[in-house]
């Protein structure tokens, strides 16, 4: 069988066992291919265990800008654990290449005539250059990075302007590095004819885009928007939201002069403690956060009730897995919507926000903490965990340094003293969103008790049915106003005057317009619109009422978003088609295209029109 | 019934180094049922308070849920207040402490909030050593669901209904000793004469100050075969250190003779003046507290009064090298590193 051809499209997959320090030399190797300037979009797919299982690393390269995960086979597979080698030779895609140690001989029962096999002796050498037996282990990913170099064709000097950077402080450890990549590409060049019929070659397609992955982001949001108390519980994949926040506050955030710190993270001893630190420093007016993961979702609602009825600012992120209970917990799913929209017991509602890409985690994040203290409650980032642990080719991040904090409706000592009445949960506005004031402010105006239990206008406890209603219905209004400071959905038009839309959010944005590309094949040209935010705003029903039939996207079992959007919107089911994936894998634009073709109700067109974003 | 607070008051009353009178300090009118012990808690905080001399709103009052979480709505009308989620306040007084390290704060719980279902939080925020005042207002009863035994209740004690306790007691002061707290001591409701010192030398008292305080229910925890009634505990009741407190800058007028008292000097300059009773244990001795209070409670008896103090250990702020200006009072400028710093760390990840 003849052998895939292509230039910068292909899929690399890397089977490891898990704490073998690889990788940090697979990470090296799609941050040289993004350094050739060709779009690189990797993913980890690792189990929930330390040391001694199976872990794979997917390289999708595209010039083409198609950076959600390929449907199928991986065009090549390196394949250096024993325990998945029969399950790794046989998903290689016909035409394509098994790369392997060829220390230990291969069963010959799994011998394929259809790929190519690349045997090379990774054991033998490194048995041979290294005493240590932990070098012998690191050092292996290091040499079959140097091969891959040789067989696709990736600039050298390239993997070695990576050694330096990894290294920087710490040079000693360059020169072996460089040597073991260098063993690599010299038995490959030897060995082997370079590079493959698949191959890459340097181009300009990542212009000043940055390879980062969204929980750095997010976290690094906190740090821009002025996050300074933090209460948190480990759990995957949102731990590493706040180990950036905190390592970025390390560098940035202590006081020159005296050393201390302008933060303060506790980590807690569960998830219901790390929501009331954050409920806590919100009530006494500090920008606080919080992040977690499915089961922590849950045991945080009872506090997310408190927050939504006393009006605490804060804000949670929520990276999210598949579920339900302990679930998957290393594999991805957008499945908290529901039970995040509506978190807790009694008539709640929440504000989502849902990131699709680093840099929206980035300014989502930021933004969180204007919104939190403008509306005066919990804002909660629907990240996932394909966005939040996996480095995504991403817009630059950006700041405005002319914007500054909004803190939200506030009075001060001075503002207290002019204010004739003030009542915490007064309506003075009339847009449901009241004025409060920090502990400490004043000695006798604007004094009020914040509690989870009803009251009136002036936080006085009642049990009054008129009274409460009042209160329910300004709830009620403040998320209306809410609407008007959210991020907006973002409209994917076909220009085609298409009677058929999709809605989709978070991560599926990364598969659209590959997806877009695929129906255009067929003659189907359809609109587009990726929400941002919970509640809905208008240009969302405006989407809908533009179409006959619409497709939404969930990474879920149960279609939550579509759901939301019957319930909310008080839309006819039949009209909102269900497209959901959910097994613990990123969608694909394989996948939502299939789907679409099979569903749709418009007639296919020949026609070739240019989409716009806006 | 409906009553309404009077607003009269005597125009001579006692006023402190901030002009204001004890009325100053007080709260709403209590909906707790006549006689209950947390109202007596509740009073001795105004005294505390109003004696330091403390303007009340730099003090927030937070607490949970049950009839000792209601209380602090009847004290403290000048200090903001949270009542949070039941056995959560630690958590909350936690973010709330992080916030702003420049007011005092105080935590008004009860045994089923604290022993019960918020015993971790409590472990938690006695181990991280925070700045406040933590009182339980320690009745062995669930009041509000209307007399269920709590976890304080001692076993084979009965409820009012006659069920018996089939379970241990936790003791809190014990417990909070054992993870660390600064400060601990015991008290009765029925005792405001011990109370009131102690309050104030533990909301002075820089780390965290635990007061487990037994306050009988009238209601449902009063009878004749209870532990924590008020005529049971007056009877078992022995006062072990009979602490005076001497706020700061005070002139010392009283002399002692030596081996008449004994003094812990606070982080603020106040001082907790120790009488020499007849209890010798050594409160500044975490193992001799332990054994004194096991060794009363073998016979029968409630220690009460100060039990532990070490005004020397570090709070959470210290160990976190948190910045003296509280974290809510800083500005963009301190706390976003800008455009440019960005930018830098955009190339980090090129």
């Amino acid at each position: 069988m003849a052998s895939i051809k292509s230039v910068n499209e292909c899929v690399i997959r890397f089977a490891n066992t898990n704490g073998t320090g690889s990788a940090s030399a697979n990470s090296m190797f799609a941050k040289a291919i993004f350094r050739m300037g060709i779009p690189v979009s990797p993913a980890n797919i690792f189990p929930s265990n330390i040391q001694g299982m199976s872990t794979w690393y997917d390289v999708r390269v595209s010039a083409k800008d198609y950076m959600a995960r390929r449907e199928g086979s991986p065009d090549i597979v390196v394949a250096m654990n024993a325990q998945s080698m029969a399950d790794d030779v046989r998903n290689v895609r016909p035409g394509g290449f098994l790369f392997y140690d060829s220390s230990r001989q291969i069963d010959p029962a799994l011998m394929r005539q259809d790929i190519t096999f690349l045997g090379m002796p990774i054991s033998e050498i490194c048995l041979r250059e290294y005493q240590a037996p932990n070098l012998r282990q690191l050092f292996k990913n290091v040499i079959y990075v140097g091969a891959l170099a040789a067989l696709l064709d990736i600039d050298f000097s390239v993997l070695k302007g990576l050694v330096a950077d990894q290294f920087k402080g710490k040079e000693k450890l360059v020169a072996p590095n460089v040597h073991a990549l260098e063993l690599g590409y010299q038995y490959a060049t030897t060995h082997f004819s370079c590079p493959l019929s698949i191959r890459l070659e340097a181009t300009d397609k990542v212009g000043s885009r940055i390879l980062i992955d969204g929980n750095t982001a997010t976290g690094l949001g906190a740090v821009y928007g002025g996050a300074t108390v933090v209460g948190w519980y480990p759990i995957t994949p949102s731990t590493s939201v706040v180990e950036n926040f905190e390592k970025y506050c390390k560098r940035l955030r202590i006081d020159p002069a005296s050393g201390k710190n302008n933060f303060a993270i506790m980590q807690a001893e569960d998830e219901l403690s790390a929501i009331g630190i954050a409920i806590g420093a919100g009530w006494n007016g500090a920008r606080s956060f919080t992040a977690t993961s499915g089961p922590g979702i849950s045991l945080m609602s009872e506090f997310l009730g408190l927050a939504y009825f006393a009006e605490v600012p804060m804000v949670l992120v929520n990276v999210q897995r598949a579920g339900p209970s302990t679930g998957m917990p290393t594999r991805t799913q957008q499945s908290d919507v529901m039970t995040c929209a509506y978190a807790s017991h009694g008539d709640t509602k929440q504000v989502l926000l849902f990131p699709s890409s680093p840099a929206e985690c980035f300014n989502m994040s930021a933004q969180a903490f204007d919104l939190a203290e403008q509306l005066q409650t919990p804002i909660i980032l629907m990240s996932d965990l394909d966005l939040g642990m996996n480095d995504q080719l991403s817009d630059a991040l950006t700041w405005d340094d002319k914007q500054s904090y909004d803190r939200g409706k506030v009075l001060n000592e001075q503002q207290l003293d002019e204010v004739e009445q003030f009542g915490r949960y007064l309506d003075v506005d009339g847009d449901g969103i009241c004025y409060r004031t920090y502990p400490g402010t004043h000695p006798d105006k604007g004094i009020f008790f914040t509690r989870g239990t009803s009251r009136d206008e002036f936080a006085i406890y009642t049990e009054k049915g008129d009274e409460y209603v009042k209160n329910m219905q300004r709830l009620e209004r403040k998320f209306e106003t809410a609407v008007n400071y959210l991020p907006q959905p973002i409209l994917h038009p076909a220009n085609s005057g298409s009677r058929t839309g999709v809605i989709y959010y978070g991560m599926s944005d990364v598969a659209i317009t590959e997806t877009f590309d695929l129906l255009a094949e067929q003659g189907h040209y359809i609109d587009g619109m990726c929400i941002k935010s919970f509640p809905f705003g208008q240009p969302v029903q405006d989407f809908i009422d533009a179409h006959d039939q619409v497709f939404v996207i969930d990474q879920n079992r149960e279609g939550q978003m579509r759901k939301l959007l019957i319930m909310e919107l008080e839309q006819n089911p039949a009209k909102l088609v269900k497209v959901t994936h959910y097994d613990g894998m990123p969608i694909t634009a394989t996948f939502i295209s299939q789907f679409i073709l099979q569903n749709i109700i418009a007639t296919p067109v020949k026609r070739n029109t240019k989409r716009t974003g806006s | 019934m409906s009553f309404l607070k009077s607003k009269f008051h005597h125009p001579r009353l006692a006023r402190n180094e901030l002009g204001l009178t004890h009325r100053d300090y007080e709260g709403s009118l209590s909906t707790l049922c006549a006689g209950c012990g947390h109202d007596a808690v509740g009073a001795a905080l105004v005294q505390a308070v109003f004696e330091l001399s403390i303007p009340a709103h730099k003090i927030a009052k937070l607490s949970g849920i049950g009839c000792s979480s209601k209380a602090p709505t009847y004290f403290l009308n000048q200090s903001h207040g949270f009542n949070t989620v039941h056995g959560r306040m630690p958590s909350v007084a936690t973010g709330a402490g992080m916030a702003n390290r420049s007011l005092k704060y105080i935590g008004m719980s009860g045994d089923g909030d604290t022993a019960s279902i918020g015993l971790g939080q409590f472990a938690h925020v006695v181990r991280r050593r925070l700045d406040m005042t933590y009182i339980v207002a320690n009745n062995g009863v669930y009041g509000l669901t209307k007399g269920q035994m709590a976890a304080t209740a001692e076993r084979g004690s009965t409820t009012k209904k006659g069920n018996k306790v089939l379970w241990p007691d936790i003791d809190l002061a014990t417990m909070a000793l054992e993870l660390g707290a600064t400060f601990v001591a015991r008290s009765f409701s029925g005792d405001k004469e011990q109370m009131v010192p102690l309050l104030k030398a533990a909301i002075c008292h820089e780390g965290f100050a635990f007061i487990d305080i037994i306050s009988p229910c009238v209601t449902f925890n009063n009878h004749a075969t209870s532990t924590r009634s008020y005529d049971y505990v007056r009877e078992h009741v022995q006062e072990g250190l009979i602490a005076d407190f001497v706020p700061v800058a005070s002139d010392i007028t009283t002399s002692y003779g030596e081996g008449e008292s004994n003094d812990i000097c606070l982080h603020d300059g106040s001082i907790i003046r120790l009488h020499k009773g007849s209890n010798g244990f050594d409160a500044r001795d975490r193992q001799s507290s332990l054994g004194a209070i096991h060794k009363h409670r073998e016979n029968g008896e409630i220690l009460t009064g100060l039990l532990y103090c070490d005004p020397t250990y570090r709070d959470m702020h210290d160990i976190l090298n948190t910045t003296e200006t509280p974290l809510n009072s800083l500005n963009e400028k301190e706390l976003c590193p800008g455009a440019h710093t960005l930018n830098g760390i955009n190339n980090g990840f090129r």
